[in-house]
C-alpha cells in the first residue's frame, strides 16, 4: 500500500467518524458563526473600519474555531484509547500524521466555507461608486482569498496536528494547545490577514496578495517537512 | 562545567556592565537626526538613544537563546539525553527574562523617540514574537506534566524554524525611517562601536552566568527526582 493510500484511508476514517456524529463540525461552525455576530456588534460600522478589520475577523475566527476542532478531534482518540491502536496499525507514523492533518484541514475549511459568506453578509458594504476604495467586500476577488484560506488551513492543520497529538495524554491540554499554537502560528495568521487585506476593497493589490500567498505556501512546505521529521520523536506512546 | 564558571562569568559581567554604563554616558557619541538629504542635523541630539546599548545587547542574546534552545532540543529529541534538555530549558528561561528587559526598554525608548509606548517596529515585533514563543515554551514545560520536556522541545524547534518567517513578515512593508540598515546605528559613526561591543560582551557574560547557573540547578532537580524514583522503586522510600 502506498503512503498516499494509507494516508487517505486514515483521513477518510477520521472524516467518516465525524460525518456520523457531526459533533465537531456543528460546534465549530456554530462557534464561528457566533464570533461573526459578536464582531458585528463589537466593531465600528463605518466602511473604512469594516474594510480594515474584516481580514482580522476572518483569520481570528479560523484560529479560534480551528483550535476547538483540533482539541476535540484528538479528545475522541483519547476517550476510546484508540490513539495507541492507530499508532500500532501497520502503517508508517507519517501516514497517521498526514491523514490526521488532512482531516483537520477539511474541518477548518468547512468552517471557513460557512464563516466567509456570513462575514460577507454581516459586514456587507454599500456599493460606493464615488469612492471605489470603499466598496467590494470579502468576495471582491474570491479566487486568491480562497487560495490564502486553503493554504492557511493546511498550515494550521500541520502544526496543530503535531502538538494536539503530543498533548493527548496531558491533563491541561485544553489550555496548553493555544499556548503552544498561537505564538508559533502568528506568522501564518499575519500572512493570511495581509493577503486578505490586500484583496478586499475596490482596489486590490494583487502583487502584495501574491507575496503573502507565496509566503503561506513556503510556510506550509517548510513546516510540513519539520513536522514529518519531528512527529515520530514526539508522539511515542 | 566547572563550578568556577558561574562566579567567573558573573564577575566579568559585573565589571563589563559597570564599565559599559560609564562608557555609555561618558564616551559614546550622541545620536544625530538625519535630514531628508541624508546630512546630519547636528543641532538635534537624542539623548534617549543611550538606552540602545542596553536594549540591543539584551535583544542579541534573546535571539541567540532561541537558536541555542532549538538546537539543544533537536539533539535532545534525537539522543534522548536529558542533559541537552537542561540546556534548552535553561537558555529559554533566561531568555524570557532577557526578553522582558528588551520589551520594557523598547517600550521606554519608543515613548521617548516616537511618543508612543508601543509601535510595530520590525525588530521590536520580532523580539515580542520570539519572547512569546519562549514564554509558551516555559509554560508548557511547567504545566504539561511528565511529557512536558518533549512537547516543549518540539515547540523550541518549531519556534526556531519559524524565525526566518517572522523576520520576513515583520520586515515586509516596513516604511519607518528608523528601520533597516540606515537606522539609528548609521548616524552614530564609528565611535559607538567600542561601547556597543563592550555592552554586548558584558551582557553575554551575564547571560552565560545565568544559563550555567540555571543548567546546574535544573540538572540537580532532575537528578534528585530520578534518585527519588529509584528509591521508591527499590522500596527505600515510601
Amino acid at each position: 500500500m502506498s503512503l498516499l493510500r494509507q494516508s487517505t484511508l486514515i483521513a477518510s476514517k477520521e472524516l467518516r467518524i465525524e460525518l456520523r456524529s457531526k459533533e465537531i463540525l456543528y460546534t465549530m461552525a456554530f462557534f464561528g458563526g457566533l464570533l461573526v455576530v459578536v464582531y458585528s456588534f463589537a466593531f465600528p460600522r463605518e466602511p473604512k473600519a469594516i474594510l480594515g478589520s474584516m481580514p482580522g475577523m476572518l483569520w481570528v475566527t479560523l484560529a479560534f474555531a480551528g483550535t476547538i476542532g483540533l482539541g476535540r478531534a484528538f479528545d475522541r482518540e483519547r476517550e476510546h484509547d484508540t490513539m495507541r491502536a492507530l499508532l500500532l496499525a501497520p502503517v508508517p507514523r507519517l501516514a497517521v500524521f498526514l491523514g490526521k492533518a488532512f482531516a483537520i484541514t477539511v474541518l477548518v475549511l468547512a468552517v471557513a466555507a460557512l464563516v466567509m459568506p456570513l462575514l460577507a453578509v454581516f459586514m456587507s458594504l454599500p456599493d460606493d461608486r464615488l469612492n471605489p476604495d470603499r466598496s467590494g467586500g470579502l468576495f471582491a476577488h474570491p479566487g486568491p482569498v480562497i487560495l490564502a484560506v486553503v493554504l492557511g488551513a493546511i498550515g494550521f492543520a500541520i502544526t496543530g496536528t503535531v502538538f494536539a497529538a503530543t498533548l493527548l495524554k496531558v491533563r491541561s491540554r485544553d489550555v496548553l494547545l493555544p499556548v503552544i499554537l498561537y505564538p508559533l502560528l502568528i506568522p501564518l495568521f499575519v500572512a493570511g490577514t495581509k493577503a486578505t487585506a490586500a484583496l478586499i476593497g475596490g482596489r486590490a493589490d494583487f502583487e502584495e496578495a501574491w507575496y503573502w500567498i507565496q509566503f503561506l505556501g513556503i510556510y506550509d512546505a517548510v513546516f510540513l517537512v519539520v513536522s514529518v521529521w519531528i512527529f515520530e520523536s514526539l508522539v511515542i506512546e | 562545567m566547572s563550578r568556577f564558571a558561574v562566579p567567573v562569568f558573573a564577575v566579568l559581567a559585573a565589571l563589563g556592565i559597570v564599565t559599559g554604563i560609564f562608557m555609555v554616558f561618558m564616551k559614546a557619541p550622541l545620536q544625530y537626526a538625519v535630514g531628508a538629504d541624508g546630512s546630519l542635523e547636528g543641532s538635534s541630539l537624542f539623548f534617549n538613544q543611550k538606552i540602545f546599548y542596553f536594549h540591543v545587547a539584551h535583544a542579541f542574546w534573546l535571539f541567540a537563546a532561541v537558536f541555542v534552545s532549538g538546537v539543544a532540543s533537536i539533539v535532545f529529541l534525537k539522543t534522548r539525553n536529558a542533559r541537552w534538555d537542561d540546556i534548552a530549558s535553561a537558555a529559554a528561561e533566561v531568555a524570557v527574562a532577557f526578553g522582558a528587559v528588551v520589551l520594557v526598554t523598547g517600550s521606554i525608548w519608543a515613548k521617548a523617540a516616537w511618543d508612543v509606548w508601543w509601535k510595530l517596529e520590525p525588530r521590536l515585533t520580532l523580539s515580542l514574537l520570539l519572547w512569546l514563543i519562549l514564554l509558551g515554551y516555559v509554560l508548557v514545560r511547567r504545566f504539561a506534566g511528565a511529557t512536558g520536556d518533549r512537547i516543549a522541545a518540539g515547540m523550541a524547534i518549531f519556534g526556531m524554524v519559524g524565525v526566518p518567517f517572522i523576520y520576513t513578515m515583520v520586515n515586509k512593508g516596513d516604511s519607518h525611517p528608523q528601520a533597516g540598515s540606515k537606522g539609528v546605528v548609521a548616524t552614530l559613526g564609528a565611535e559607538y562601536r567600542i561601547t556597543f561591543a563592550l555592552s554586548v560582551a558584558a551582557f553575554l557574560c551575564w547571560f552565560i552566568a545565568l544559563v550555567v547557573y540555571r543548567v546546574q540547578s535544573v540538572r540537580a532537580e532532575r537528578e534528585l527526582r530520578e534518585l527519588r524514583e529509584l528509591a521508591l522503586d527499590r522500596g527505600v522510600l515510601s
